[in-house]
């Protein structure tokens, strides 16, 4: 009795392990060969993208938004401090084709700290995504033009409205032709 | 010689005969001059003069900046008024860092270096000549602006063995070469041979078309001086004068696209900036003038005139009678590949080889309509381009398209522009294109930078983060193992005093 109870358990456990491991091993085999690609568009975009979480997108974060565009929620050129290069490396991974016309006329601006405003209190430094504000408790802050990205995290974050965004004109050394004005001839009828 | 098949090009009505009876004429010393600090290719000069002080004529106000880059002199005496941001000489209208001058009248010279006037073999090694030629600001003055040095100088890089002469001249209109040619010839000569000294070549050409059979003549008898030089006629096709063109034309070498010509073995200078090498190792003399070409029947007295750097086109103009018949289109330069001129305020620079006032029937601007597919701008390109299909894609938006068929190789003659039965502005569209795909990558360089920044920062505050927790959590068991401490003596104490 004893040594027939012992038997089938046994049995049970071994039907158990061995049903067990036969189905761990297809399960295994499956999900290596039988799996649903996972999109990796949205770890790439995210790359691309400036990685501050700046939200100006309207998404929590650049994770959030690379997802959304790859479902085709958000533009390619939905990152504003992205600027047109992102959006046309976003464009050229997802295989959309993005038109340069030289329409975007809007000037790429900079954030710009007013000096006789500021009081030092370093919120913006720390708010700054790219390190692109230097300065100290009680010192003076400046913006280095050329490692802002336009988020505008700085701008909210300061007490006594110090900082402003401001364009960025355009010099000898970045102008350059605009496009021809296009002369379509009117439709007739 | 022979000479060697240039594929493209165009045939152009010349208009040279405005100015080129009219010997150079050196202009009086302007009132004022306004000298821009990036007169040249690479990164702008850094003033070295203040306001108020007194500078001589010749004496350095801009040192060369960083990398490429040329030095900046005073081109009269007198006192720096300004040293502020003036309009520029370029289409944009766009303003540019310029030391103005307010003349004392008296034209002196600062201190020059001393001159080399031993003849050949030079008492000098090659660098000491090419510290002399970057000294003296000398930039190529076909009108690229290149500083000439940085060409010397390529010599330690790539193996040179030939130097070829640019005295195309290609451009309608502009005589300043041609007129150069006949009257200072044997000062041409003495800087070709510095320069070719200074590259160590065995083969120097000079190359001149065909339309200047006096210019020809006054420098084969001045190239007798050296029996290495060799005097070549190209023909009358623009674009000859494309430094790329002319080798091509003269030596059978094709330059790569979107590489120099001393990758080929070869280094081309313009018949002007020989001339200037031979007066900074002559005379000592810096870049201080240049001539200009006023020419285009907006002009009451067309003529080639030896102008101060910096003169206000206002001035040179006034100079040249001033304008006659309202003129339409005021250039800086060629008129193929020279640009408008924002306004008359503009100063004569290193790069200026004409000043154009060109009136309605020397323009060709009809209105644009739709393409017939001739194919005429394809058979022109010099670049071997075809610049339907380019501006077809530009027009809709394609940059990355377009520059997949070279449109980065165009060279901006205008060939094709001028072709045009249609008048399609062909040229302009890859203007366009080349300058914003530039500016793309400017902004793709930016933004790596900047993600790079924020990768940094977002590692830092993560250890940050990290060291904080570790310290907090140190702190705990600290304060946990005294309390223990604190806790246990007074239980021992108890149990003393029971």
């Amino acid at each position: 009795m004893d040594a027939n109870m012992m038997t089938q358990a046994a049995q049970a456990v071994g039907a158990i392990g061995l049903l067990g491991t036969g189905l761990g091993v297809i399960l295994g085999v499956a999900a290596r060969y039988l799996s649903a690609p996972v999109d990796d568009r949205t770890e790439a975009i995210a790359a691309l993208l400036p990685g501050s979480n700046c939200a100006q997108c309207g998404y929590a974060g650049c994770k959030q938004a690379a997802a959304a565009i790859v479902d085709g929620r958000a533009a390619p050129n939905c990152c504003p401090p992205g600027g047109a290069s992102t959006a046309q490396r976003v464009a050229e991974l997802i295989g959309v084709r993005l038109a340069v016309d030289g329409s975007d006329t809007a000037l790429p601006t900079v954030a710009w700290v007013d000096e006789a405003r500021c009081i030092g209190c370093t919120r913006c430094i720390r708010k700054c995504g790219s390190d692109a504000i230097v300065g100290a408790i009680k010192q003076m802050h400046t913006v280095l033009p050329e490692v802002c990205y336009a988020c505008g995290l700085c701008v909210t974050e300061c007490p006594t409205n110090a900082i402003v965004m401001k364009p960025v004109m355009p010099t000898l050394a970045t102008w350059h032709w605009p496009k021809p004005a296009a002369k379509r001839p009117t439709a007739a009828a | 010689m022979m000479l060697f098949q240039v594929r493209g090009g165009v045939k152009l009505s010349y208009r040279k005969e405005l100015s080129s009876e009219s010997p150079i004429v050196r202009m009086p010393t302007p009132k004022r001059v306004c000298i821009p600090l990036q007169q040249h290719v690479g990164s702008p000069a850094e003033p070295v003069v203040e306001v108020g002080q007194w500078v001589g004529k010749g004496q350095l106000i801009g040192r060369a900046g960083r990398g490429i880059s040329a030095n900046v002199h005073a081109s009269i005496s007198g006192t720096v008024i300004a040293v502020e941001d003036r309009v520029a000489p370029h289409p944009s209208g766009l303003t540019q860092l310029t030391v103005v001058i307010e003349s004392d009248g008296a034209d002196r010279w600062a201190e020059l270096p001393q001159p080399i006037t031993a003849d050949f073999p030079l008492p000098a090694t090659p660098k000491e000549l090419n510290d002399r030629v970057a000294a003296a600001g000398i930039v190529g003055l076909g009108g690229a602006a290149f500083p000439s040095a940085v060409k010397l100088d390529m010599r330690y890089k790539y193996s040179i063995d030939t130097l070829v002469i640019n005295g195309a001249e290609c451009e309608p209109y502009i005589t300043c070469d041609d007129r150069l040619m006949r009257e200072s010839a044997a000062e041409i000569v003495d800087g070709v041979r510095i320069m070719a000294y200074a590259l160590a070549v065995e083969h120097i050409i000079i190359a001149i078309e065909a339309n200047k059979p006096k210019a020809v003549k006054a420098m084969r008898e001045a190239a007798k001086a050296d029996s290495s030089i060799r005097l070549v006629t190209v023909p009358t096709r623009f674009p000859m004068g494309s430094a790329q063109h002319l080798l091509l034309a003269v030596t059978g070498r094709e330059t790569p696209a979107d590489k120099r010509t001393a990758e080929v073995g070869a280094v081309v200078h313009n018949v002007a900036t020989a001339r200037a090498v031979s007066m900074a190792i002559r005379r000592g003399e810096p870049l201080v003038s240049r001539v200009v070409t006023v020419s285009g029947l907006g002009v009451r007295e067309p003529a080639n005139v030896e102008v101060p750097l910096g003169t206000s086109v206002e001035d040179l103009l006034t100079f040249c009678g001033g304008l006659h018949p309202v003129p339409t289109l005021l250039i800086g330069g060629g008129p193929m590949m020279g640009a408008p001129l924002p306004s008359v305020h503009a100063p004569v620079v290193k790069g200026s080889s004409g000043v154009l006032a060109l009136t309605a029937s020397e323009t060709n601007e009809g209105p644009e309509s739709p393409c017939i597919r001739c194919g005429k701008c394809v058979t022109a390109c010099p670049a071997g381009l075809v610049p339907v299909e380019m501006a077809q894609l530009i027009r809709r938006g394609d940059l990355q398209g377009a520059k997949a068929i070279g449109s980065q190789d165009c060279i901006a003659c205008g060939s094709c522009s001028f072709i045009c039965p249609s008048h399609i502005p062909l040229a302009h569209y890859f203007s366009f294109a080349n300058g914003k795909l530039s500016a793309l990558d400017r902004d793709a360089r930016q933004q790596d930078r900047i993600r790079s920044l924020v990768q940094a920062r977002n590692e830092r505050t993560a250890r940050e983060a990290e060291i904080k927790k570790a310290a907090a959590a140190a702190r705990k068991a600290a304060k946990a193992a005294a309390a223990k401490a604190t806790a246990e003596p007074p239980t021992q104490l108890l149990e003393e005093s029971t």
